[in-house]
C-alpha cells in the first residue's frame, strides 16, 4: 500500500473463454514516472490498460490505481485518471474547441474554469489557429495531439495511453513524447504501451508483456545491461547465406540484419571466437565481433517463444 | 444525475447534428415526402374516373339517374356516348374506365325491378372495378323515391370518404416510429462504432446521463415533424382536429418517449450502424401493418392484435385517430396512454440495464 506507486497489480488476469489474454501479471507503476509497456500485437497491452482503469472487469487478481481498488472503485477513479486510446476517439465531426469543450464539460469542469483551461491547453497544444477546424480534417500529429488535449483537459494525476502513436510521423512522435515528458515532469504518472523500441527507450522503467504474460520488467538500462555479452555482430560477404548457417547454429536466439552486418543473439555467454568456427565449418568465412546489447535485443530475448531460451 | 453532464452531452449532440446536413435533412424531408405519397399517390379510395353515360332512355328519370352518380364524385363524365358499342370503343381505346348504358327501356325496368342499368367497367384495374361495384350498389334512384335500396353505409366522420384525412392522423405516428427508433439507435452505435464511446466511459459522465444527453435533442426533432406533417396535412388535405392541438402533441409526445427508449434498447444490441437499421426495419415492418394503420385492426386474427398490442404505433394510431378525427380527449382514451407509458418504462429500464459503462 505504499503511496509513491501509482500502480499496483497483483496476479492480473483477463480470460476471454479459453484465450488467457493477460495471465497473472504483477505491476508496479511509481509515481511521476513514464511507464512504458511493451509487446508483440495481441500480448494484452490494451487488455491490461483497459482493467487498470476500470473498463474491463478481470477474472482474477487485484488492482490498486490511486490508492483506489479497482474495479470496485473506478467511477471515483474516473476523475483522477485520463485515457487516451489507440483509435482517435474524438469526434471528428466537432471542431478542435468544440471536442475540448465537450470533454471539459463532462469531466465537470464550470464555465469560467472551462474556459480558461481550453484557452491554456490550446496555447500549449499550438491549436491557436486551428480552434475551429473539425477534428476531422487534422493530420495524424495533430490529432494525436489534440487526443491528448483532451485526455488532460482536467488535470489527471495518472494517465493511460494505448499506443498513441502508431500512425503519426516521427517528427509528430518526438514532439508528442516531449509533452509527455512536461507532464511527468509536473508530476503526472503516464502508463503508455508502445511498439517503437525508440519510444521505449525513453521511459524511466518499461514492462515487456508476451502472450498476457509479463516477461520482462525494469528499466530500459538495467534491462540491456542484462543481457551484456549475448550479442555479437558478424560480418561475412555473403550475409542471407551466413544467417541461414547462423539459425541452424544452437544457442542463437535471433539474427537480425542491418545493412552488411549480421546482429545475433545468443542464448547467454555468445563466444565470438566459437560462433565464428561455427560458421568456418559451414564453409562462410565470418568476422565476428562482441556488441553492445539495445533494447531491441532485450524485446526479442524476452519475447522469443523457445522455452529453453526463456529458462535461460 | 447532473444536468450540467446532461447538458454537455446534449449540446454536443446538437452541435454534431447540425453539420450533418444529410440527416437534418432526412429529418424534414422523411415526412414530406410520406406525405405526399400517402396522402396523393397511394390513395385506395378511387375517385373521378373517366366515364362515358350512353343514356338511351333520355327520360327524366334516367337524366336524374346519371346525375346522381356524377355527384358522387366516383365517376366523372368525359365523353359523350349514344350507344353501348360507343362505350366499348371508348374503353378499348382507353378514353374511358366505366361506361354507363341506361337502356331504352329504362322506365319499364325498374317498374319491374329487373336490372335497370349497366355498369361496364375496365376490370383490368381491381380497385377501379371495386369502385364500380360499389357504385352500383349505392342507393340511387334519379329522385323518383323508387326502388332504393334498403341497406346504405352512412361513412361517419369522414363522408366524403377521403383518405388523407383517415392516414395522415396516424401518419405523425409512422413517420415518428421510422425516425425516432433509427436515430436514437444510430445516433448511440455511432460513438461506439466511432471509438467514441471507449473514451466517453472513462470520463466522469454516467450511463443515464449519456443517454438522457443523446436522447433530448431527438425529442425536439421528433415534435418538429409532428409539426411539419400536422401543418401539412392541415394546409394541403384539409385534415380537421377536432380535439385540442394540446392533446394532440400530448400523444405524439407519448409516442416518440416510447420510441426514443425502444431506439436506446436497439442500440445496447446492435454493434454497428447497419445492424442498428436492420434492427430499426425490423421493428418498423409490423408496427406498419399491424397498429391498424394500414389494415383494421378489428380484422385481424387474435394472435396478430395480441402482437399489436405491444406495439406503440397501435396504441397512438387509436389516439390520435381519436383526437383529430372524433374530437376526443386523452383523458378518455386513458388505455392507451397507459400503455404507451407502460412501453416506455419497461423499455427505459432494459436499456439503462443492459447500457453497461464497461466494454465487457
Amino acid at each position: 500500500m505504499s503511496t509513491d506507486l501509482a500502480i499496483r497489480a497483483r496476479g492480473l488476469s483477463k480470460h476471454f473463454g479459453v484465450l488467457k489474454a493477460v495471465d497473472g501479471v504483477d505491476l508496479s507503476v511509481p509515481r511521476a514516472n513514464v511507464y512504458g509497456f511493451l509487446g508483440p500485437n495481441g500480448s494484452g497491452k490494451s487488455t491490461t490498460i483497459r482493467m487498470l482503469c476500470g473498463l474491463l472487469t478481470p477474472s482474477a487478481g487485484e488492482i490498486e490505481v490511486l490508492g483506489f481498488d479497482i474495479p470496485q472503485q473506478a467511477e471515483a477513479l474516473r476523475r483522477r485518471i485520463g485515457y487516451m486510446t489507440q483509435k482517435f476517439a474524438l469526434y471528428e465531426d466537432l471542431t478542435v474547441r468544440e471536442n475540448l469543450d465537450f470533454l471539459a464539460s463532462v469531466q465537470g469542469l464550470a464555465r469560467a474554469p472551462r474556459r480558461a483551461r481550453i484557452d491554456e491547453l490550446v496555447e500549449a497544444y499550438d491549436f491557436v489557429d486551428r480552434q475551429k477546424q473539425l477534428a476531422g480534417t487534422l493530420s495524424g500529429g495533430q490529432k494525436q495531439r489534440l487526443a491528448l488535449a483532451g485526455a488532460i483537459v482536467h488535470k489527471p494525476e495518472l494517465l493511460f495511453l494505448d499506443e498513441p502513436t502508431s500512425a503519426v510521423d516521427p517528427e509528430s512522435r518526438r514532439d508528442f513524447w516531449e509533452k509527455l515528458f512536461d507532464l511527468a515532469d509536473a508530476g503526472t504518472t503516464i502508463l503508455v504501451s508502445t511498439h517503437y523500441m525508440d519510444e521505449a527507450e525513453r521511459c524511466h522503467r518499461i514492462a515487456i508483456l508476451d502472450s498476457g504474460r509479463l516477461v520482462a520488467d525494469g528499466t530500459p538500462a538495467d534491462l540491456t545491461r542484462a543481457l551484456a555479452g549475448r550479442t555479437l555482430g558478424v560480418r561475412a560477404p555473403e550475409p542471407r547465406r551466413a544467417q541461414a548457417a547462423l539459425h541452424a547454429t544452437p544457442g542463437v536466439l535471433s539474427v537480425a540484419q542491418i545493412g552488411n552486418e549480421l546482429r545475433v543473439l545468443t542464448v547467454a555467454g555468445g563466444d565470438a571466437a566459437q560462433l565464428q568456427a561455427e560458421l568456418r565449418k559451414a564453409g562462410i568465412d565470418a568476422e565476428v565481433s562482441a556488441i553492445e546489447p539495445n533494447l531491441e535485443d532485450v524485446f526479442v530475448s524476452a519475447t522469443h517463444h523457445d522455452d529453453t531460451a526463456r529458462a535461460a | 444525475m447532473k444536468f450540467a453532464q446532461i447538458f454537455a452531452v446534449m449540446l454536443k449532440e446538437l452541435r454534431q447534428m447540425r453539420r450533418d446536413r444529410m440527416t437534418l435533412g432526412m429529418m424534414v424531408g422523411i415526412p414530406t415526402l410520406q406525405l405526399m405519397l400517402f396522402g396523393f399517390a397511394i390513395n385506395p379510395d378511387v375517385r373521378n374516373l373517366p366515364t362515358a353515360i350512353a343514356d338511351m332512355a333520355d327520360t327524366a328519370g334516367s337524366r336524374a339517374l346519371a346525375q346522381d352518380m356524377l355527384a358522387t364524385g366516383i365517376v366523372r363524365q368525359v365523353a359523350p356516348a349514344r350507344t353501348p358499342q360507343d362505350l366499348q370503343a371508348l374503353l378499348n381505346r382507353g378514353k374511358i374506365k366505366i361506361g354507363i348504358v341506361i337502356p331504352q327501356d329504362f322506365e319499364r325496368r325498374r317498374l319491374d325491378g329487373r336490372e335497370a342499368v349497366q355498369v361496364i367497367v375496365d376490370g383490368s384495374d381491381t380497385s377501379v372495378q371495386a369502385t364500380a361495384r360499389q357504385l352500383a350498389a349505392m342507393p340511387l334512384d334519379g329522385g323518383s323515391g323508387l326502388r332504393a335500396a334498403s341497406i346504405s353505409v352512412l361513412p361517419l366522420y369522414n363522408p366524403e370518404r377521403r383518405a388523407a384525412v383517415n392516414i395522415v392522423p396516424s401518419l405523425i405516428g409512422v413517420i415518428l416510429t421510422m425516425t425516432m427508433v433509427m436515430f436514437t439507435a444510430m445516433a448511440i452505435v455511432r460513438e461506439r462504432e466511432r471509438g467514441n464511446l471507449e473514451l466517453l466511459i472513462t470520463t466522469p459522465v454516467s450511463s443515464a446521463e449519456v443517454m438522457m444527453g443523446k436522447v433530448l435533442p431527438y425529442i425536439g426533432v421528433g415534435l418538429i415533424q409532428t409539426t411539419v406533417v400536422l401543418a401539412l396535412g392541415m394546409t394541403v388535405f384539409s385534415v380537421p382536429v377536432r380535439g385540442s392541438l394540446l392533446d394532440v402533441y400530448g400523444a405524439a409526445m407519448l409516442l416518440i418517449v416510447a420510441n426514443l427508449t425502444l431506439g436506446l434498447l436497439v442500440s445496447t444490441k446492435a454493434q454497428t450502424q447497419f445492424q442498428a437499421m436492420q434492427m430499426a426495419f425490423f421493428l418498423f415492418l409490423p408496427s406498419i401493418l399491424l397498429s391498424g394503420f394500414m389494415f383494421p385492426f378489428d380484422g385481424m386474427p387474435v394472435a396478430a392484435q395480441w402482437i399489436a398490442e405491444i406495439l406503440p404505433l397501435t396504441h397512438f394510431v387509436r389516439l390520435i385517430r381519436g383526437v383529430m378525427l372524433r374530437g376526443a380527449d386523452l383523458y378518455t382514451l386513458w388505455p392507451d396512454v397507459l400503455a404507451l407509458m407502460a412501453f416506455t418504462a419497461v423499455m427505459m429500464t432494459l436499456a439503462i440495464s443492459r447500457f453497461r459503462k464497461r466494454l465487457d
